[in-house]
C-alpha cells in the first residue's frame, strides 16, 4: 500500500531495542524535493527514524521504500541517501579536500571530474580554499559545511541531516538555518531533518512530523501545525499555548455551545467528530491571539475579565500573565511593542479585559 | 585566610614518603648497570674500578647473540599475532551489540589474572599430548596468549575514543565494509596498534616462565641468562646485557604508552 506520489514513505515500521520500543508502527509519506522535519524531544524515536532511512538500523517491521524501492535488504554503501551526521564525522586523518571526495571513489568518476567537484562543493558551501585544512583547524560552522559538501557531493536522492546545528552557538545556526533552506531550495534534493527544536523545524521545513513515544502526533506543514494542532500535546510542543478545560453544552448547525473554565460561554465552530453533546474537550488560544485592554473594547466581541499578575518584558514583545475566575492557571498574553504603546502601564492586580477573534480558539481532545 | 590552595601546600611527609617509594622502586635496578662497569668478577661492594670489559666480552658472546636473535623472532611474531586478533576482538566488543558482551570481555582478559606458571604447567600438558615438539613456535603461541589481554585493552581503549560514526560516515559515502575498515578504521586505530605491537613485544622478551616449560633447545633471552647465572665469572656479562635491556625497555614501554595517548583528542567527536 505505498502511496505512489510519494518518493519516501515509511509503512508501519517499528524498531525494537530489546524491550525498548524506539519506533511504533510509524507511517508517513514524504514528496520529492520537500524540506522534512522530524520533530521531537530526545528519546521520542526521531533519530532512530533517520538512521534506519540510512541503512544503520533495520526495521524490527514494516518496510522504507526510497523512490519506490523498498529499503530493507540495502546496505547503507548502496541507499540513495546521504547523512549529515549530528557530530559532522569529518574524518580527523584526512584533509577537507580527501573528506569531501572520500565518496566519489565508489562512484568511478574520472580524476580531473572529482577535483572539479570537489572545487564546486567547496564553492557551494563557502570554503573555498579551505581543501588543504584538516578537521580540527575548521571551526563547529566550518566542519558543519564539510560534512554538508561531502554528503551532497554524491548527489543523492535523500540527504538525511542528524540535528546538524545542534553545536552551534544561536547566532551562527541561525545564519546557517537560512543557508541550508537556501542550499535545499537550490539543489532541489529531499532533505530530511532531524531537531528537537521546534523553532529550527518551523523555521526550515516544508512539512514536520511531531513525534513522540515513536509515534508520529501530526505530520502537517508549520503554519497548520501552529495553527491547527490536532493534540493537545502538539499544541503544547509547538510555541506557547493557553489551555482550558470546557464542557459542551450543544450541538446545533455545526456549532458548538461551550461552557469554560475561564473564557466564559462561547458559541463556536465544530467540525470535529470529538465535538458533541456533554463532551469534555480542551479550549486552546495562542498568547498572541489574546487581546489585552484596560476596557472592554467592543459589545459584540468575545471578551473576559482577569487581574493581572505579572508581566516580562522581552525586548520586542512583553508577556503578561492574567489571571481569569474559574481557570486553573493564569493566561499568557503575549503583545508587541506597538501594541501596548497607545494603553496606559498595566499595574500588577489591576483588572483588565482579554478579548479574541472567534476563530482564534482551537479546539481539542482530552487526551 | 591562606592563599594557596590546599593542593598546592607543601607537604613534608608526603614528599619523603614519594622519595622513599621511588628509593625502593628503582635502587635494586640500578644496581644493574652500576655493577657492569665494575672491575671485579664478584658483586660486592666496594667497587674496585671502572670496565668496558663485560661488555666487551658480552659483544663477543655467540650463544648470547643467538639467544637474543631467538627472543625477537619470538616477541615479533607472537606480539604481530596478539595485535591482529586484539584488533579484531576490540573492533568486535565496542562496535558490535554482542549478546553477553562483559563475560566475552571477561574471558579474554583472564590470562592476565591466571598464574602464568598454572598456564604453562597446563599449556604444556597440552602441548606434549597433541604431539608437539617443544620449540620458539610453542612459546610464541604460549605468548599470544598472554599477550591478547593487554593487545585488547590498549586497542579496545583506542577504539572507544573514536566515533563510530566515522564508520557509518564512511559506509553511507559508499564504501563497502572492507573498505571502510582500511580507509578509516585502520588509520585511525594505528596509533592503538603500534601502541599493542611494542607492549606485547616487551611482555615476551622479558618472559621466563613460558619460555622455561615450553622452550625446546633453542634458549630465549631469559633462559641464556638464567643458564648464565651458573657460572659466577659469566655474571658480569649478564649484568651488562641486563643494562642494555633495561634502557630499551623503559624506552619502548614510554613510547607504547605516549602512542596509546596520542592523536586520541582529535579523533574524539569533539567540536
Amino acid at each position: 500500500m505505498t502511496n505512489n506520489d510519494a518518493f519516501v514513505s515509511l509503512v508501519d515500521v517499528s524498531k525494537h531495542f530489546g524491550s525498548v520500543v524506539a519506533v511504533d508502527h510509524l507511517s508517513f509519506t514524504i514528496d520529492s524535493g520537500e524540506f522534512f522535519s522530524l520533530l521531537g524531544p530526545s528519546g521520542c524515536g526521531k533519530t532512530t527514524v533517520l538512521r534506519m532511512l540510512g541503512g544503520f538500523e533495520s526495521p524490527t517491521t514494516g518496510e522504507i521504500y526510497i523512490d519506490g524501492t523498498p529499503m530493507s535488504e540495502v546496505p547503507p554503501h548502496h541507499r540513495p541517501t546521504n547523512m549529515v551526521f549530528q557530530n559532522y564525522a569529518i574524518f580527523p586523518h584526512l584533509n577537507v579536500r580527501a573528506n569531501i571526495a572520500y565518496g566519489l571513489r565508489y562512484d568511478k568518476i574520472e580524476k580531473a571530474e572529482v577535483a572539479r567537484r570537489v572545487e564546486e562543493a567547496l564553492e557551494m558551501v563557502k570554503l573555498p580554499g579551505f581543501g588543504k585544512r584538516r578537521s580540527n583547524e575548521l571551526s563547529g560552522g566550518q566542519r558543519q559545511r564539510v560534512a554538508l559538501a561531502r554528503a551532497l557531493i554524491k548527489r543523492p536522492k535523500v540527504l538525511l541531516l542528524d540535528e546538524p546545528l545542534g553545536a552551534l552557538d544561536k547566532k551562527l545556526r541561525e545564519e546557517m538555518q537560512l543557508e541550508l533552506r537556501a542550499l535545499q531550495e537550490s539543489v532541489g534534493i529531499t532533505f530530511i531533518f532531524v531537531t528537537h527544536d521546534q523553532e529550527e523545524a518551523l523555521t526550515l521545513s516544508t512539512r514536520i512530523a511531531v513525534m513522540a513515544r515513536g509515534k508520529a502526533l501530526q505530520v502537517a506543514s508549520p503554519k497548520d501545525l501552529y495553527n491547527r494542532p490536532v493534540s493537545v500535546e502538539v499544541a503544547d510542543f509547538i510555541g506557547q499555548m493557553n489551555f482550558v478545560e470546557a464542557q459542551v453544552i450543544d450541538v446545533r448547525n455545526g456549532e458548538a455551545v461551550l461552557d469554560t473554565a475561564g473564557l466564559g460561554k462561547i458559541t463556536t465552530a465544530a467540525n470535529s467528530d470529538f465535538i458533541h453533546k456533554d463532551a469534555a474537550i480542551i479550549v486552546a488560544i495562542r498568547p498572541e491571539k489574546l487581546l489585552l485592554s484596560a476596557d472592554r473594547q467592543s459589545e459584540n466581541q468575545a471578551a473576559v475579565q482577569g487581574t493581572l499578575k505579572t508581566s516580562a518584558y522581552l525586548g520586542d514583545r512583553n508577556h503578561f500573565y492574567v489571571s481569569v475566575e474559574g481557570a486553573e492557571r493564569p493566561l499568557a498574553v503575549a503583545a508587541t511593542e506597538a501594541e501596548v504603546s497607545g494603553e496606559k502601564p498595566f499595574d500588577h492586580e489591576s483588572t483588565v479585559w482579554l478579548s479574541w477573534a472567534d476563530n482564534a480558539l482551537i479546539l481539542l481532545p482530552r487526551d | 585566610m591562606n592563599e594557596v590552595s590546599y593542593i598546592d601546600r607543601p607537604n613534608r611527609p608526603l614528599f619523603f614518603y614519594a622519595i622513599l617509594y621511588l628509593a625502593f622502586l628503582y635502587i635494586p635496578v640500578l644496581f644493574l648497570p652500576l655493577f657492569s662497569f665494575n672491575d671485579n668478577i664478584y658483586i660486592a661492594f666496594p667497587l674496585k674500578g671502572f670496565t668496558t670489559q663485560w661488555y666487551v666480552a658480552m659483544f663477543n658472546d655467540q650463544p648470547m647473540w643467538a639467544a637474543l636473535n631467538n627472543s625477537l623472532r619470538v616477541a615479533c611474531v607472537s606480539s604481530a599475532i596478539a595485535t591482529l586478533l586484539g584488533l579484531f576482538g576490540a573492533k568486535a566488543v565496542t562496535r558490535y551489540r554482542i549478546p553477553g558482551v562483559k563475560p566475552i570481555i571477561f574471558v579474554i582478559m583472564l590470562p592476565m589474572v591466571v598464574p602464568l606458571i598454572i598456564m604453562g604447567v597446563a599449556l604444556l600438558i597440552l602441548v606434549t599430548r597433541l604431539g608437539f615438539n617443544l620449540s620458539l613456535y610453542t612459546i610464541a603461541m604460549a605468548h599470544v596468549l598472554i599477550s591478547v589481554p593487554f593487545a585488547m585493552a590498549t586497542l579496545m581503549s583506542r577504539f572507544e575514543g573514536f566515533d563510530p560514526s566515522m564508520e557509518e560516515a564512511s559506509s553511507d559515502l559508499g564504501a563497502g565494509p572492507w573498505s571502510t575498515f582500511w580507509r578509516v578504521t585502520l588509520p585511525m586505530v594505528a596509533p592503538g596498534i603500534v601502541a599493542s605491537f611494542l607492549l606485547c613485544f616487551t611482555i615476551s622478551f622479558d618472559e621466563f616462565i613460558m619460555a622455561f616449560f615450553l622452550g625446546g633447545t633453542d634458549p630465549t633471552l631469559p633462559i641464556f641468562i638464567w643458564g648464565q647465572l651458573r657460572f659466577p665469572f659469566r655474571l658480569p656479562g649478564v649484568l651488562a646485557l641486563g643494562s642494555l635491556i633495561l634502557i630499551i625497555s623503559f624506552v619502548l614501554v614510554f613510547f607504547a604508552l605516549w602512542l596509546r595517548r596520542w592523536g586520541v583528542e582529535d579523533t574524539k567527536s569533539g567540536i
